[in-house]
């Protein structure tokens, strides 16, 4: 199982090691360090890496490596998918996953990693359970606790540990209850040069904050359900309710956390807000080259495109770039070659464009490569599947809770090929 | 007020000032210096020497203190044995505390102080614990026996531990039967498979893993059982963890195997199976990458199942690199969504990742060799690509063109043309290799092929081994098809062993038989298929039985996995059962047990993950004969076999030589046409080469007497090896041997000596020596005849002109240029020769011959 665990910054120093087992040197991580040089790029270094008597599974996180060291079989998805729970708890406990959190807080890093893992064995990784048992630090707490000498270690055994709702505790109270869900859709999609749609799918999530007293037993139910045919729930609920009703029936975990995420393939027709007019040309033998993009709505269901950002990563060749926005602002990295053009919000009756000239390495041949758009944008209150929360209801509890339905769409990895 | 304090002490008497400290009185500031010792430790200093006064902390009421020590105390316990003890009445006092929490962290942390002192000290405790009041105590315990169980198995089962951890997985708290690594431990039946299936709908997501791992190697005894714990399975696929999803996965492709394909149940997993997977594609890259390597087996095993999935696969341009979808792109493609599959590769091809381009060129290449209706528009696709003049899809589209014309011979030589015009852009040796195995292959077609090949020439020395083997191949292919224009190209010299090998091979056979020589070089090679690149079926089968496990990301057997080996048990899929009768597996039922029990206990050895322990099955029973190595051995015989009749076979017949190249090209490739990359074993040409023993005058022709012989020369001398075979009914004696006058003066340089006479059937061997002191005229043709006692037998061969070369063949020029002029004239004509008929009766002009540096006199 996991045998042990370093954290490495992006300059490659081991800040942080743990073991379970027995301690393993950290030379090990040199073979990590081998991988890394050869993938040249941070985020291509292979997650897998087999040493003589170690696998060396690693995930890469907020700048941060998280290497776990290996040594007999085990499932390669379980470990990633640990590692991750480390760190969205290290996340949720310290605000941010960095090394100056996990630095300022090693002592509770420790015992929160005691906890989570047993003997290599995963004990307790849901969030509630490891709250009860390690508070998170707060500035009150840390100043209550070096007055009064008490500690961040819970003393009582967490109620959720053993019950059959392992995510909730017990005698969670409200003087508010509320329930919030927000419906988040990801439009993935490849466009074509002419503007047809190569492929596109929706990826759903339906992040939920309960802040509801007692044992609530909630049923939430959509308008249209049969849009989810491909769904990840969240242990919490009821799969038998779901597969004959086709309704979420759950007794939620206490505070956030993500309920359901889904993916709406493309098989169903998928919408695609925005288009793109694009004419990228560099010409032969002459060090420079046109640029002009132009943004336009399409599909949107008559709700404004906000938060727009193109980026482009322009060919090798690309010295510098001078262009016009007609709206937003711009931004060229001579290093790096990606533009950067902060659009903002669409308004049909002027559509954004950026035009201008490209300034390419004087003798260097006509770059043949076309590059890729990358665009982000957001629409408030539209779920581009269309899904509709239809009702929630709330058994168990006799209060009546404030409930709340919020409905985003982004673009996900939405690119257009020029 | 953070931690990051602790970490500031690097002064010189670091470890005197913390020892001072944890012996402090005051309770704030030991719980503060064993925070800093804490921090030091995370950061991988030793620290073990503070061990004692660390463990005297251990005493005391606050937890937090308590659970710090503890922590230390894992981590250094295994170093310090001998004070290790001092903890132990700690534990023992601990272990009766009357919170659990604290009882359950005694019986935790007690368990991962891996010193065998110490554990015999804690059985007594965790005996008690195992009868806890509080689950969570007896959980922590349970899971405790298991860890016990890696330090020393043998204790565990003295101590009955095992009994008492069979009785808790009937616990009532389901959070127990959980305790993971214990299942493992324990055989499945039907039973307890479903106490398994229950505790699967209650447990945390991790116990789930383990369950379902522990599931996939139980083999169902009949279909309905299958179907039966596929349907309770077939939810997990829903989890948000994707390590169930994949788990479960695993599971259900092993319990589809004995499904019937006509039940309805088949049909409605197979469509099951493909959102969870296509959803596995949308997290963390990390997690993706395994999900690809995973997707990649089971699109082998079975395509259906993904087959209308294939836009999820195409690339984004901001994809890690370390992601295969282009794999899965091409083992998804058919006829159906080629266009698309097209049209997507092309794209690629112009991104900017030079590496990225690279696969998708090839990639185009596998699609065409893949979907035959689709090599058309493969082809133009590369031609459009060859077209850009981007050198590196240019090399690696010819690369793949190669492939192209192995698959479809004759069929889009047009493209040549093209492919010619880029020549000098190449400078890579796989596509250099190519393009002259083209030019080789298609010599008649090419009108410049020569001229070609001699650009290539030009920088003979300077290229790799790789381009040299191929363009020695592809000259002597010109030269058998255009032999009139190709003379001055062979010769050339080389350090290389393999080339120059290879080189003595065509040169022999040119010059043995060159029809023989056209038949081996011009042969039909085989097509080559896309099946090359498939994983073998039974490791295939293997390592579906391991998905989501490591031997799943790297496609190799478990068993080349984990260290020691012990109880590793080839898996393998169940046979599909159409009753409940056909249990018997041959493959899993080893021979004298009771098949129905043993399927229900092997696979729980073959389990990777707990492999603790074999319980009662005796000794590990030795993996079923799925050779995994199968291939490779097959492989190592047919270069055996091949090699022996190459040689044996005086004559290069086309079977054995058309069985070879068939499995050299089975490396997608490089070498295909390179018979002859197997003369790099065969080191004995060089010098001494002996040709095998041929027969030079058969039994009938010569009222009985057989004889087959060869020539040699060892150390300065020649010598012919007769073999003479008497196959008549009577004795054979007074034999004598004399030759016609001859080109270089052979003769015998003593009487021919069979001492005994022959009797029927016998056979004896000679070594006539030779001299080349006779008279020299006449043709190199070899005129011989044999007396006996019977008759007089005339029979003509050739012997093979390095017999006699001088070992020292280097002469100066003045002595070469004064035996060129000793040579009389008559003996010496000029003419060209065409169309040249070479035949076994004549042997060929020597001068085409690489090596051979004696002008020889023409007739």
């Amino acid at each position: 199982m996991i045998h042990s665990l370093f954290l490495i910054n992006c300059s490659g120093d081991i800040f942080l090691e743990k073991h379970w087992k027995s301690v393993v040197s950290q030379s090990v991580c040199d073979y990590f360090f081998e991988a890394q040089e050869k993938a040249a790029d941070v985020e291509n270094v292979p997650p897998v890496i087999s040493t003589p008597h170690h696998y060396l599974i690693s995930i890469y996180r907020d700048k941060l490596f998280f290497v776990s060291v290996i040594q007999t079989e085990v499932p390669p998805l379980f470990v990633i998918e640990f590692l991750h729970r480390v760190a969205d708890t290290f996340q949720d406990y310290f605000g941010e996953c960095s090394e100056a959190a996990i630095k300022d807080n090693v002592v509770i890093v420790y015992e929160l990693l005691e906890e989570m893992l047993d003997n290599g064995f995963p004990l307790a990784t849901e969030s509630n359970i490891l709250k009860e048992l390690i508070k998170p630090p707060t500035i009150l707490r840390s100043v209550v606790n070096s007055i009064t000498g008490s500690s961040n270690v819970g003393d009582t055994l967490p109620t959720g540990q053993l019950s059959n709702i392992p995510w909730r505790r017990a005698g969670v109270k409200y003087t508010n209850n509320e329930a919030y869900f927000d419906v988040v859709e990801e439009i993935d999609a490849i466009i074509d040069k002419s503007g047809s749609t190569v492929f596109a799918e929706i990826q759903g999530v339906i992040d939920a904050c309960i802040k509801l007293s007692g044992m609530p037993d909630l049923s939430l139910s959509f308008m249209n359900p049969r849009l989810l045919d491909d769904v990840s729930f969240h242990p919490c609920i009821r799969f038998k309710r779901w597969e004959s009703e086709r309704v979420l029936s759950f007794i939620p975990p206490d505070g956030n956390f993500r309920l359901i995420s889904y993916r709406v393939s493309s098989q169903n027709l998928v919408a695609i807000p925005v288009y793109v007019k694009h004419s990228i040309s560099f010409k032969e033998n002459s060090s420079c080259g046109r640029f002009d993009i132009t943004i336009g709505p399409k599909q949107n269901m008559g709700k404004t495109i906000e938060s727009i950002t193109v980026t482009v990563h322009m060919p090798k060749v690309v010295l510098n770039m001078n262009l016009t926005p007609t709206q937003g602002s711009y931004t060229f990295d001579p290093v790096t070659k990606v533009l950067t053009w902060d659009v903002g919000k669409i308004t049909p009756q002027k559509l954004p464009s950026l035009k201008g000239l490209v300034n390419l390495q004087s003798g260097a041949p006509k770059p043949e490569e076309n590059p890729s758009l990358n665009i982000q944008f957001k629409i408030q209150q539209l779920a581009i599947s269309g899904l509709k929360v239809n009702r929630l209801d709330m058994y168990g509890e006799k209060y009546k809770p404030f409930k709340g339905v919020k409905y985003v769409t982004k673009a996900g990895k939405f690119q257009v090929r020029t | 007020m953070t931690d990051s304090k602790y970490f500031t002490t690097t002064k010189k008497g670091e470890i005197f000032e913390l020892k001072a400290e944890l012996n402090s009185d005051k309770k704030e500031k030991k719980k503060e210096a064993v925070k800093k010792v804490i921090a030091s430790m995370t950061v991988g200093k030793d620290v073990s020497a503070l061990f004692p006064d660390v463990v005297n902390c251990m005493q005391t009421d606050n937890l937090e203190l308590k659970k710090l020590v503890y922590l230390y105390l894992m981590n250094y316990a295994k170093s310090q044995p001998d004070m290790a003890i001092m903890a132990v009445n700690t534990f023992v006092k601990d272990c009766e505390d009357p919170n659990p929490l604290i009882r359950a962290l005694a019986v935790r942390t007690m368990g991962c102080i891996r010193v065998d002192k110490i554990t015999e000290y804690l059985c007594e405790p965790l005996r008690k614990c195992l009868k806890d009041e509080d689950p969570y105590v007896r959980k922590t315990a349970a899971v405790c026996v298991a860890k016990l169980h890696d330090i020393n198995a043998q204790l565990v089962e003295d101590q009955g531990f095992l009994d008492t951890l069979k009785d808790l997985i009937s616990d009532s708290n389901p959070m127990i039967a959980e305790s993971h690594p214990s299942s493992n431990l324990l055989d499945l039946n039907p039973q307890s498979i479903n106490k398994l299936l229950t505790a699967l709908n209650e447990c945390t997501e991790w116990g789930q893993i383990f369950i379902l791992d522990c599931l996939a190697n139980y083999t169902p005894k009949d279909d309905r059982e299958a179907q039966s714990i596929c349907e309770r399975v077939t939810p997990r696929l829903s989890h948000a963890n994707s390590a169930v999803v994949l788990s479960a996965v695993k599971v259900l492709m092993k319990f589809m195997e004995m499904l019937s394909k006509d039940l309805d149940y088949y049909g409605t997993l197979l469509k099951k199976l493909a959102p969870p997977l296509v959803t596995l594609l949308s997290a963390e890259p990390e997690l993706q990458y395994v999900a690809l390597r995973n997707i990649n087996l089971i699109v082998q095993k079975r395509p259906e199942v993904l087959k209308h999935e294939m836009k999820v696969f195409f690339v984004k341009y901001n994809d890690p690199i370390y992601l295969e979808k282009l794999d899965i792109m091409i083992r998804l493609a058919s006829q159906a969504n080629i266009a698309q599959v097209l049209a997507e590769l092309k794209e690629y091809a112009t991104e900017v990742d030079v590496d990225f381009v690279r696969k998708a060129v090839r990639a185009i290449g596998r699609c065409a060799i893949k979907v035959e209706q689709s090599a058309e528009r493969c082809v133009s696709t590369l031609l459009d690509l060859i077209q850009t003049k981007v050198n590196y899809v240019v090399q690696e589209a010819i690369v793949v063109i190669k492939d192209i014309f192995r698959k479809y011979p004759n069929k889009y030589e047009s493209v040549i043309a093209t492919l010619c015009e880029n020549l000098d852009s190449l400078d890579e040796p796989e596509a250099r290799a190519a393009m002259i195995w083209i030019v080789g292959e298609y010599a008649e077609r090419i009108d410049n092929a020569d001229e070609l090949l001699e650009s290539f020439l030009e920088g003979f020395h300077d290229e790799s081994a790789q381009v040299q083997l191929q363009l020695l191949t592809a000259i002597v292919k010109l030269f058998l098809k255009k032999p009139t224009e190709t003379q001055e190209l062979v010769q050339q010299d080389s350090d290389n062993p393999d080339l120059r090998d290879r080189g003595y091979i065509y040169w022999r056979l040119l010059s043995t038989d060159p029809v023989a020589a056209k038949e081996v070089v011009l042969a039909e090679k085989p097509l080559i298929s896309e099946e090359t690149d498939l994983i073998e079926p039974t490791l295939l089968d293997e390592l579906i039985c391991c998905i989501g496990t490591l031997a799943s990301v790297y496609h190799k057997p478990p068993s080349a996995f984990v260290e020691g080996g012990r109880g590793v048990v080839h898996k393998s899929l169940p046979p599909r059962t159409a009753s409940s009768e056909s249990t018997e597996s041959p493959e899993t039922a080893p021979a004298g047990a009771p098949p129905g029990e043993q399927l229900d206990t092997v696979p729980t050895q073959g389990d990777l993950l707990g492999d603790l322990l074999n319980l009662d099955l005796g000794p590990p029973v030795s993996g079923p004969p799925l050779a995994t190595s199968a291939v490779q051995m097959g492989a190592v015989d047919l270069l055996g076999g091949g090699l022996d009749s190459l040689i044996g076979a005086p004559s290069f017949v086309a079977p054995p030589a058309a069985a070879v190249p068939a499995n050299l090209g089975a490396p997608m490739g490089s070498g295909l046409s390179d018979l002859f990359d197997l003369t790099s074993g065969v080191g004995t040409l060089s010098g001494s080469y002996v040709a095998p023993k041929a027969v030079w005058l058969p039994a009938m022709k010569a009222k009985g007497l057989e004889i087959s012989g060869t020539f040699t020369r060892q150390a300065g001398s020649i010598s012919m090896d007769l073999q003479l075979t008497n196959k008549a009914l009577q004795v054979m004696t007074d034999f004598a041997i004399q030759f016609n006058r001859n080109s270089f003066g052979l003769a015998p340089a003593a009487p021919l000596q069979v001492h005994a006479p022959l009797s029927p059937t016998q056979t004896v061997e000679i070594s006539l020596p030779l001299s080349t002191a006779g008279t020299t005229w006449g043709p190199p043709c070899f005129q011989v005849a044999v007396k006996n006692n019977i008759d007089v037998f005339y029979f003509s061969t050739l012997y093979p002109l390095h017999i006699l070369f001088v070992e020292d063949g280097k002469m100066d020029r003045q002595m070469f240029l004064a035996t060129w002029k000793d040579i009389p004239n008559e003996n010496e004509a000029q003419f060209q020769i065409r169309d040249c008929p070479l035949n076994a009766g004549r042997a060929p002009e020597p001068c085409a011959c690489p090596c051979c540096p004696v002008p020889c006199p023409q007739p």
